[in-house]
């Protein structure tokens, strides 16, 4: 038995993206596009030969684009160590959770894992909604791999930590939602495997049964000293489990170490003065294919249209993008949204909730919008900007850092010790009683 | 403690292993396919029995009264169902195990296990129906006072061969039709067709008859040495079944177990990415 029980080295894994032109992105192929495709290839080579490249053809055929969603990976956690996994959506967070679960391949480099693993990747993976509580139980908890003299030594502890002894023989599509994913939260933390993997489980339930799961999980590492391996978007959480956190970006390890480091690296990605102004977004990582038109740039002004590397509670935040339409566009639609810095979505936006959606000839075009800032805490905020035609995505870019929100309103100084993700200036009357 | 190494190509060695350490798994997946299906319908248990009872209704109308086709002496109500049984059970089979990868794609992209555990289980879950018709078959043999002969300790054996001979083509049309979708459309059709081609309403004898010079083509057909087997051992040794005819068509479910195996071995580690 060593130390190491999991060791990664040079991990990578490839994608092929496929562009179905017009027809969007398609998850599996059907027979007769491999039909068709077949039955072109001869003329399309026929073509190349006089003289046209195939860069000159409608991409429609479908055109193949290698994306490797993770590359060169490499670390070792030791025997009962939490370590939190960090990174934007499309990071490459799930892929390894999934490599290091077996459910994909991976194209290069090994992985070698000790004893036995149970990866959690979505709560109540199984559960069929036809079937009781009772029932459930002993098929989720098969499916995660226990047996069912285990299942049954810890039944009465389960269903104790769920809350649900009354409903144990009724059919689980009656539960409600809190107790559907407390039943199913149990299930998975009474599992005894040497490596725990879990994906942002925490995202689901009450605050209330988050901070017991939460609870259970730093027991399972630091008491009974398992190897916990955690991805989450809430930074809290991390903050509070894991003594090491890995941050990756675009499929390699940005940063492994320290928690802290880690958390402000990621919160504050792309900081420096002159992308806080100006973003270029021809190169910016995306998570899908662009179609038909592109953001190329875009800017943060204060109010007066001045660029901004920071914005004053009492101001507008201005944000300017500047956008190529490649083809005609019919029903032009623009989407924004504000992701708070600890993963929470705060809201959206269209261009279409106000506006008549416009039809957009060829070429370039900048837009913008303001966002009144009195409603923002002082922490930190991402913007999502979505280019849309006719309901469909042409083009997606998030995780755009807002400028530093600043105030000297000395009322203000309190705000840390208020939760949530807005702040909602209130007006407070304290009436005297009267006296007759 | 197990030391486990993940890479490229490398899940070969563990796989046979791996299926057995699973094997719980597959009871529960099992026993939930089979509990939800009877759970969820209205009659439940009876629809085992109504299915292959319309078809030997309609069967025994259509070719039996109108057709008048011989029945080696048998009661063509018993020669009709001794054949729809383990038709039924192939049908239902190969409907099942197609759509099975696709129906459970949740578990697929979320939890490791032999992907080999779901279509087989979906065989196994048909497996049920074919015994609940095998005891309505014996009320009617008590009906029509027919005794069992010694040939009935054969039919244990039918029933693997009957799986066997489901599994293989439904291990291929499963794999494909992970990815490209269309392949369940091709299963309608094999059963449609499939219906007439095998010796659900007729004998084999007839075709020994009549085309001598092409019973070699129709064994080729994997349920053709079912039936005949299943003939044989229910009804005393009748409906024309012959040993080359019958190794023939093993010999094609063997090879359709093999290359159904070898085909979702192949494709099976990319099923999580296209799901």
């Amino acid at each position: 038995m060593s130390d190491i029980p999991i060791r990664v080295e040079n991990l990578g894994k490839k994608y092929l993206l496929t562009h179905m032109g017009n027809r969007g992105h398609k998850k599996y192929t059907a027979l007769r596009d491999v039909i068709t495709e077949a039955a072109m290839a001869p003329f399309r080579s026929l073509r190349r030969r006089l003289g046209k490249t195939v860069e000159d053809e409608q991409p429609d055929s479908g055109s193949h684009e290698e994306f490797w969603a993770l590359k060169d990976v490499s670390f070792e956690i030791e025997r009962g160590e939490a370590v939190g996994i960090i990174g934007r959506n499309g990071a490459g967070k799930s892929t390894l959770l999934k490599l290091l679960s077996r459910i994909t391949e991976p194209t290069t480099g090994r992985i070698e894992i000790e004893g036995q693993v149970a990866s959690l990747l979505e709560v109540g993976t199984g559960f069929h909604p036809e079937l009781t509580g009772r029932e459930n139980i002993y098929l989720n908890g098969a499916i995660l791999g226990m047996k069912r003299a285990e299942i049954k030594g810890k039944f009465d502890e389960i269903v104790a930590f769920a809350e649900v002894e009354k409903f144990l023989d009724t059919p689980v599509k009656h539960y409600s939602s809190g107790m559907y994913v407390r039943l199913a939260f149990a299930v998975a933390a009474h599992l005894e495997p040497d490596v725990l993997i879990v994906d942002e489980v925490l995202a689901v339930g009450d605050a209330e049964f988050q901070k017991k799961c939460l609870g259970k999980m730093k027991s399972v590492s630091e008491k009974d000293g398992r190897t916990v391996l955690f991805v989450s978007h809430n930074m809290q959480a991390i903050r509070q489990m894991c003594q090491r956190v890995i941050f990756l970006k675009q499929g390699k390890i940005v940063y492994a170490g320290d928690p802290h480091e880690a958390i402000s690296g990621y919160l504050g990605q792309g900081v420096n003065a002159e992308s806080h102004t100006a973003i270029d977004l021809t190169d910016y990582p995306r998570t899908r294919s662009i179609e038909g038109a592109v953001f190329l740039r875009m800017r943060f002004t204060d109010g007066h249209g001045q660029p901004a590397t920071s914005v004053r509670l009492t101001d507008n935040l201005g944000v300017e993008m500047d956008i190529k339409v490649k083809k005609p566009l019919r029903q032009f639609n623009l989407s924004m949204a504000v992701v708070h810095g600890e993963g929470l979505r705060v809201f959206s936006e269209a261009y279409c909730d106000q506006h008549a959606m416009p039809d957009l000839a060829p070429g370039e075009y900048t837009l913008r919008f303001h966002i009144p800032m009195r409603f923002f805490k002082m922490e930190s905020y991402f913007v999502a900007l979505t280019l849309i035609e006719n309901g469909k995505i042409c083009d997606h870019v998030d995780g755009l850092l807002m400028p530093e929100i600043v105030d000297e309103n000395p009322n203000l100084q309190m705000e840390s010790q208020r939760w949530g993700v807005l702040r909602v200036p209130v007006t407070w009357d304290l009436i005297k009683p009267m006296k007759s | 403690m197990p030391r486990l190494i993940i890479e490229s190509g490398h899940t070969e060695r563990q796989y046979w292993h791996d299926l057995w350490r699973y094997r719980e798994l597959f009871y529960v997946l099992a026993w939930r396919d089979i509990s939800v299906r009877y759970k969820q319908t209205v009659v439940g248990v009876l629809w085992a029995v109504i299915q292959p009872l319309m078809v030997t209704l309609i069967f025994t109308f259509v070719f039996g009264r109108l057709a008048k086709m011989p029945s080696d002496g048998v009661p063509y109500p018993l020669w009709v169902f001794a054949a729809t049984m383990p038709w039924q059970f192939f049908a239902a089979s190969l409907a099942g195990a197609s759509q099975s990868l696709v129906g459970n794609a949740n578990l697929i992209s979320k939890v490791y296990f032999p992907r080999l555990i779901v279509p087989a289980g979906a065989v196994v879950t048909t497996m049920v129906d074919l015994l609940i018709s095998f005891g309505l078959f014996l009320l009617m043999m008590a009906w029509y006072h027919v005794l069992p002969t010694w040939r009935f300790i054969a039919i244990p054996f039918l029933m693997i061969l009957a799986f066997m001979t489901a599994l293989g083509p439904g291990l291929l049309i499963t794999a494909l039709n992970v990815k490209y979708r269309d392949f369940r459309y091709i299963i309608p059709f094999i059963i449609q067709i499939g219906i007439y081609i095998s010796p659900v309403g007729w004998s084999s004898t007839m075709i020994q008859q009549n085309f001598p010079r092409w019973t070699w083509l129709y064994s080729l057909n994997p349920m053709v040495g079912v039936l005949d087997g299943f003939r044989w051992a229910l009804l005393d040794g009748r409906g024309g079944i012959s040993l080359p005819s019958f190794a023939l068509s093993v010999a094609v479910t063997v090879f359709l177990v093999l290359l159904g195996t070898w085909y979702f071995r192949k494709t099976e580690r990319t099923f999580a990415d296209n799901i």
